[in-house]
């Protein structure tokens, strides 16, 4: 299976109040407030970690969570957010914040 | 930018002086009466020149407001605008109406907002013992009925659009000429917000708390922003955010009675930072 690698895209503002992480689609306003575990993947991707790897290194040793389970929880939230233009998802590494 | 036989008047809303300019004296008379509580003597940062076309009629179409290089052009069925805002100044061609104007000040002053961390929000707001409250809410939530509402004392901000700029350690709503449904404009003065409600009619008054999220998604559906202009909202995302760091949001259930108010003036909430 190929590497998938994830970057914010940068029409994205977010921000971090009380606890809850809110991010904004500034293209068209729409609005998001994410979990814990879906902020500490956004947050950890810089576009060259692979998403395997922000999967094993941060979410399962953050979260008490089953590794496989968090891997196919942690595609579908990329795959959403990406459809929503707030993550841009690519098989090779993604030097910068992607458009 | 003015002609010698333009006639020249500063309207100051939200501390910011907008200097006007119009060689359509009947027109200058209007605005004078308009805006009568809100003149001002002092120098103007601001400016806009502008061409009244006895031919334009009313408009109620939508407003477009987008960038053009350097500019930002507002445009409706009864104005069209060219706006700087590194210069501070603009070019208005509009109908005789002060109707008009109004919603050409109205953009122009959002424009300058965001770029200080302010903004005009959908919401009445009153001064009562000192201190601002701005009570928001969908068309129906009790927007204008707040304001009637208000104890004997209270100083009415307007009962449409608040304006709501940061200043010393919070935030300061001010009053504005911009009249709602009751006809009747706000007092020039400002005051330090105590809180904002987000307004729903109920058969007790009771106040509650509003998540960080639910308190910014909420500001973000009420702002005022004309322009789908990626930066402009980034930078009012940010404002409402720091908004809800420093002012209590609540939701507020209200029976329609003056006790309300005593719900109001009890309140002690604190911002969501807390």
């Amino acid at each position: 299976m190929s590497e998938k690698y994830i970057a914010r895209s940068s029409t994205i503002a977010a921000r971090k109040l009380a606890g809850e992480m809110m991010v904004m689609n500034a293209l068209n306003s729409t609005f998001f407030t994410l979990n814990e575990v879906a902020t500490a993947i956004w947050q950890a991707a810089d576009g060259h970690t692979p998403l395997r790897e922000i999967v094993r290194r941060i979410i399962c040793e953050q979260f008490d969570v089953d590794p496989e389970q968090a891997q196919a929880d942690a595609e579908q939230f990329v795959s959403e957010l990406s459809s929503r233009g707030i993550l841009v998802v690519s098989d090779h590494p993604l030097t910068v914040e992607a458009q | 930018m003015s002609s010698p036989a333009s006639k020249q008047l500063v309207v100051e809303i939200g501390g910011f002086p907008i200097s006007l300019f119009t060689e359509d004296e009947h027109f200058w008379d209007l605005s004078r009466h308009s805006y009568q509580d809100f003149l001002s003597a002092g120098p103007a940062k601001f400016k806009l020149q502008l061409q009244i076309l006895r031919d334009r009629t009313m408009s109620d179409d939508e407003v477009r407001v987008w960038r053009e290089g350097d500019y930002w052009r507002l445009e409706r069925g009864d104005f069209c605008v060219r706006w700087n805002p590194n210069s501070g100044s603009g070019q208005v061609q509009q109908n005789p109406f002060t109707y008009s104007l109004d919603s050409v000040l109205r953009i122009v002053h959002s424009l300058i907002l965001a770029e200080q961390g302010g903004f005009l929000l959908h919401a009445a707001s009153a001064v009562c013992d000192g201190s601002a409250y701005l009570f928001s809410g969908v068309s129906g939530a009790g927007k204008t009925t707040m304001t009637r509402l208000a104890p004997a004392d209270a100083t009415l901000l307007t009962d449409e659009i608040s304006y709501v700029r940061p200043g010393g350690s919070g935030y300061f709503g001010y009053g504005t000429p911009f009249v709602g449904e009751l006809a009747k404009p706000g007092k020039n003065c400002s005051a330090p917000i105590r809180g904002l409600f987000f307004l729903e009619k109920g058969h007790e008054n009771r106040i509650e708390m509003l998540s960080p999220s639910e308190s910014v998604r909420r500001l973000m559906q009420n702002i005022l922003f004309f322009a789908q202009d990626r930066v402009l909202v980034e930078k009012l995302f940010e404002t409402a955010c720091e908004f809800a760091n420093q002012v209590p949001v609540r939701r507020l259930t209200f029976y329609p009675d003056s006790r309300v108010w005593d719900t109001i003036r009890e309140f002690e909430g604190e911002p969501a930072h807390v």
